[in-house]
């Protein structure tokens, strides 16, 4: 029998719903993989991509959270169910079969605090006065990321699962090492029921699209866990132009409700309380 | 295109009623306030005079008469109150959580003891009318420290599942809106917490902060867990540059805080930001008028519009421009400007002659661009810094006083047809620190207070402030909270 | 400024009735707050006097206590000419010709309560009856009641009716209508209740009948305030005002007149468009006008009872 004849994936980036290659055209290969052609992402797709996640947002946090809980779920069985695609693009080995399933774990657990983080995250306030008052987490809107490089799926999954939670849309920065399963993991949105331009993934050089991004106007709250130290004081002044939410978790955001407080506001509504 | 200028309302109101009952004046006296000629720094736990051996002068605005002498403190200064900070940090952090809170609850009562004397002095040194430094300022400092003292031994139980941990060495720059008040918002959490801070007064508001470093002595804090170091914006900067500041807390304006986020880029300094405002007063057809007034009045008059959370925009339903503009004039016509320690002063003095040029300068720029002017008619004292309160009507979305943060007495009038246009009007600016809503529908409250994005929305109220109510900014108002459980959050790492 | 009359319907549509009862009440409150000292709180305890409805409403009340009460009326404190009467002694219908008898002359006025004061649940007729009765009696003033019944059960226009009917029957004589706050639930029924008895063509509207243990607030009569005054806006027609029962202290008289001055201006600080009921109220403020021109503090056996 004749080897078979590989019909070759080209890799995509995910922005506002479709799979796209850079509008610029560019491509990049990961070091040691000579073989594929990553998207080598632009400032025009990163602008694309912020702009259909501002214009996802509102739409994505007026969804019942039953509903948001029900599309991270989602997202879990879909991960679950090409657990061995993406070991194998992780590098195949046992660890990483661990990092697949924590993976899975970390989209199950915040698919559970989309109607629950309000309880923790809000208060009643019991001002001294005739008054009814109350304190709701609300999501700070849109959150560029740059997750931890060092766990290439996992990364993504704990930085980006808490901020979808909360009703935030996001536009990740995957950089350009081997970004085959953060690409994967687009497919896997696109998949799940997350709404169009609800999460962005984008791939190329962190040095070269952090500017734009840390200094993007309609971007809310930016995580910087995965920013080269060499890029941080010039990113972190770029996020004060519009006084951005700043904020990094070291090596991987914990599973923790306050990883969501991050990318949340708290609304305090008062009113009157009388006959 | 449809005119959006505002219908003239047929007054039929009288001139301005003092005149038959006039109110005689009723000053507070001074007397309970004994000033020093001279202030220095207050650092681990005594008041030292600054390493420049320079004063400045802090007045009062009213009068423009000098009230003391404040030591002018620079980065040496700034070194040592740092130094000093994290010296006391240990022990501090390391107190028993119920020997923090005693301390607290200690400086809450002292207070509460000296209230009076307190309100009186923030009234000479900041302008404000007495009748808001002794019923809202003061009774809300001490409240505070009760709230914040009651927190400091239960912080276990504050967010469950975690560990708090204080930061180390708090910086801390307030405005000169509310001296004593942003004092409080900052100390008492940050204390409760087991930080030590260096805290920074404004530069025209320092004396009550000198007031309250007595308070500490007083207390018997231990030295080094407060410091105070009075001076300009050199004094601040050099507190936001220390590398031993572990945090940054600021309240004012969002040009000078941006420059402070900028200039901890890469530090790894935690940092709070509540900045400044440009909120909306949305007053819908259905609203309680009368009661709307008072929160119009409230929302921009209260404290004479040196409030960042002012309800500058007011957004009225087209149907009802007409009588609630009437209604709002008439109210204005009874506003009593002038001496701020005179019990019956609605409106005191601006609280520098900065601050006046900016207010001359933003109005002249909307009257300019077209705008009406309706000014309280009043007689202004000669000396000190003064505006009456104005309204200009006749605006656009576009103009400069409908964007820009006045920061004094003024209004700015814009209507509306649906809600959907006035959340539109609302959002449509850089800040978001708070909004107001008059209606008597409570479903659309529930709406409308989804949709704005501020971080306070008074819905049928306005400018109401409580320790267990959180209070801070979306966008460009800033981040982090003050008050309420939420104010932990900026005084503490938290791990789960 | 044009004088129009309004149909009830138009009235209500035009000044609906919406009040945010915390608002109202801080803003009452903060009004409370005004410290009046000196010339100004001389010039207030004067006019409360010269406001002021000295009133006795017992089932007790006798010629001999009218008598004794319009004596104190007009002459508040006998040995000094400075002090002025009050406006009006207020007694029920029967003690009419005894009260004009003894004010004849003096300027002071009788107002009578009528309607079946204070329930106002009797016959049309018969409380028409008594206001024409009161009136024929000497009455330069009617204090009616509302039918509090027919207004919580909706039936306004049968209130409005009622006020216009008495009105007429009032002839020369003023009309004040109470409206019995404390009876009606909420600040909207008070506003609403107001306007209803402005558009029936109310000479002044009035709080209580002080037969209730809630009579006169402040927030109430703050309510009822910017009701004449949104009703003067819109017709021209400017009613007065009488906060009654609970008035015992003159600090609570300078209170009202604090509220009144800055709701609807100096106009309003007459007799003639404002009054204060009071049974027990005078002495107290003949007190504070002795503390403030001596400095003393005084006591109340160097007061008269009326």
């Amino acid at each position: 029998m004749t080897p078979r004849l590989a019909v070759r994936k080209t890799y995509k980036m995910y922005i506002n719903g479709a799979f796209v290659r850079s509008e610029s055209g560019r491509s990049y290969r990961p070091e040691g993989n000579a073989d594929m052609n990553l998207p080598l992402g632009s400032r025009k797709d990163l602008r694309d991509a912020v702009r259909a996640a501002r214009q996802a947002q509102s739409k994505w946090a007026s969804l019942t959270a039953m509903n948001r809980g029900q599309i991270l779920y989602r997202i879990a069985e879909m991960v679950d169910a090409r657990r061995d695609e993406f070991q194998e693009m992780l590098g195949g080995k046992p660890r990483h079969a661990q990092e697949v399933e924590d993976t899975v774990t970390t989209f199950v657990w915040y698919a559970g605090w989309t109607d629950k983080f309000q309880a923790v995250l809000g208060t009643v306030d019991p001002v001294a006065g005739p008054y009814f008052t109350f304190t709701l987490p609300e999501p700070t809107g849109v959150v560029g990321i740059v997750p931890p490089p060092s766990h290439s799926l996992l990364g993504c999954a704990r930085h980006l699962a808490p901020v979808l939670a909360t009703g935030n849309t996001a536009v990740i920065l995957a950089g350009d090492a081997d970004t085959r399963p953060q690409l994967l993991l687009g497919e896997i949105l696109a998949t799940s029921d997350v709404p169009q331009g609800v999460a962005n993934i984008l791939t190329g050089s962190v040095k070269e699209l952090l500017p734009w991004l840390s200094a993007h106007m309609d971007v809310n709250a930016i995580d910087l866990s995965g920013c080269p130290e060499p890029l941080l004081a010039d990113a972190e002044r770029n996020a004060a132009e519009n006084v951005k939410r700043v904020y990094r978790f070291q090596p991987v955001a914990p599973l923790s409700p306050y990883v969501m407080a991050e990318a949340i506001e708290a609304k305090t509504v008062w009113h009157p309380l009388a006959r | 295109m449809p005119s959006h200028k505002l219908p003239t309302p047929e007054s039929t109101h009288q001139e301005a009623p003092f005149e038959v009952f006039g109110y005689a004046p009723a000053p507070e006296s001074t007397s309970i306030v004994s000033l020093a000629e001279r202030y220095d720094c207050f650092i681990n736990g005594e008041f030292t005079p600054p390493h420049s051996g320079s004063y400045f002068p802090t007045i009062n605005p009213s009068t423009e008469e000098v009230l003391a002498q404040v030591a002018l403190g620079d980065s040496a200064d700034v070194d040592r109150a740092v130094t000093a900070a994290a010296a006391a940090f240990p022990a501090w952090s390391g107190l028993t959580p119920g020997e923090r809170a005693r301390y607290l609850f200690r400086i809450a009562r002292i207070i509460q003891e000296r209230s009076r004397e307190l309100a009186v002095l923030e009234t000479m040194d900041g302008g404000k009318p007495i009748k808001e430094s002794r019923d809202v300022d003061l009774p809300l400092v001490a409240a505070h420290f009760f709230y914040y003292a009651g927190w400091a031994d239960k912080l276990e139980w504050a967010f469950p599942g975690a560990t708090l941990r204080p930061l180390g060495v708090c910086g801390q720059i307030i405005p000169w809106n509310f001296p004593l008040l942003m004092l409080a918002w900052k100390i008492a959490p940050a204390l409760a917490t087991g930080n030590t801070v260096v805290l920074k007064p404004a530069e025209t508001t320092p004396l009550t902060a000198l007031f309250f470093a007595d308070i500490c002595q007083q207390a018997d804090l231990p030295p080094g867990v407060v410091n105070i170091v009075t001076g300009a914006g050199q004094t601040g900067q050099a507190l936001v540059e220390h590398p031993q500041v572990a945090k940054i807390a600021f309240t004012g304006s969002t040009e000078v805080g941006k420059i402070i986020q900028k200039s901890l880029a890469g530090r790894g300094t935690h940092l709070s930001l509540e900045l400044g405002g440009k909120a909306a007063n949305i007053v819908f057809d259905d609203a309680p008028l009368d009661q709307a007034v008072e929160g119009i009045i409230n929302g921009i008059y209260f404290n004479q519009g040196h409030v960042c959370c002012a309800g500058s925009r007011l957004l009225v339903e087209e149907s009802v421009a007409g009588i609630l503009l009437e209604k709002l004039r008439s109210r204005m016509m009874t506003l009593r400007v002038g001496n701020p320690l005179d019990k019956n002063t609605d409106v005191g003095a601006i609280n520098s002659k900065m601050q006046l040029e900016k207010i001359e300068e933003l109005v002249l720029s909307g009257v300019a661009e077209g705008a009406d002017l309706f000014q309280t008619p009043c007689t202004l004292p000669d000396k000190g810094f003064w505006f009456p309160p104005t309204v200009l009507s006749g605006v656009a979305q576009s103009s400069r006083v409908v964007r820009e943060e006045i920061f004094g007495p003024v209004l700015s009038v814009l209507t509306f047809r649906t809600p959907e246009e006035a959340v539109e009007k609302a959002n449509n600016t850089p800040y978001g620190l708070s909004a107001g809503i008059w209606t008597d529908k409570g479903s659309r409250i529930l709406w409308m207070s989804n949709h704005l994005r501020a971080g306070v929305i008074w819905a049928n109220t306005y400018n109401r402030f409580d320790p267990t109510a959180p209070f801070g900014g979306y966008k460009e108002s800033g981040f982090g909270r003050e008050g309420g459980l939420h104010g932990l959050l900026p005084y503490v790492e938290i791990s789960r | 400024m044009v004088t129009t009359t309004l149909p009830l319907s138009d009235v209500l549509v035009a000044l609906p009735a919406r009040i945010d009862t915390v608002a109202a009440e801080e803003r009452a409150a903060a009004l409370a707050k005004r410290s009046i000292k000196k010339e100004s709180k001389l010039f207030a305890l004067d006019l409360a006097i010269r406001c002021m409805d000295l009133t006795t409403l017992e089932g007790a009340d006798t010629p001999g206590k009218v008598h004794s009460i319009c004596l104190k009326a007009m002459h508040p404190a006998p040995n000094d000419p400075a002090i002025p009467s009050v406006a009006a002694v207020c007694v029920y219908p029967s003690m009419v010709s005894h009260a004009k008898e003894v004010l004849k002359g003096s300027g002071v006025h009788v107002a009578s309560v009528a309607t079946s004061f204070p329930s106002g649940q009797s016959f049309r007729d018969i409380k028409i009856r008594e206001v024409e009765e009161a009136q024929r009696a000497g009455a330069d003033e009617i204090d009616m009641v509302i039918d509090r019944g027919a207004f919580l059960s909706g039936r306004l226009d049968e209130v409005y009716e009622e006020i216009v009917q008495v009105k007429e029957a009032c002839g020369s004589a003023h009309l004040k209508v109470i409206l019995e706050t404390a009876e009606l639930g909420s600040y909207d029924n008070i506003r609403k209740a107001s306007l209803i008895a402005l558009a029936a063509g109310a000479d002044f509207i009035k709080t209580s009948t002080g037969k209730l243990t809630q009579a006169a607030t402040l927030p109430i009569t703050l309510v009822m305030l910017e009701a004449i005054r949104d009703y003067a806006w819109k017709t021209g027609i400017r009613a007065g005002m009488k906060p009654a029962g609970g008035i015992k202290t003159a600090k609570q008289a300078i209170q009202y007149l604090v509220l009144l001055n800055e709701t609807l201006g100096s106009e309003w600080l007459t007799p003639a468009m404002f009054r204060l009921g009071a049974s027990s109220l005078l002495n107290d403020v003949l007190m504070q006008i002795e503390k403030e021109r001596t400095g003393s503090y005084f006591a109340a056996e160097y007061f008269s009872e009326a």
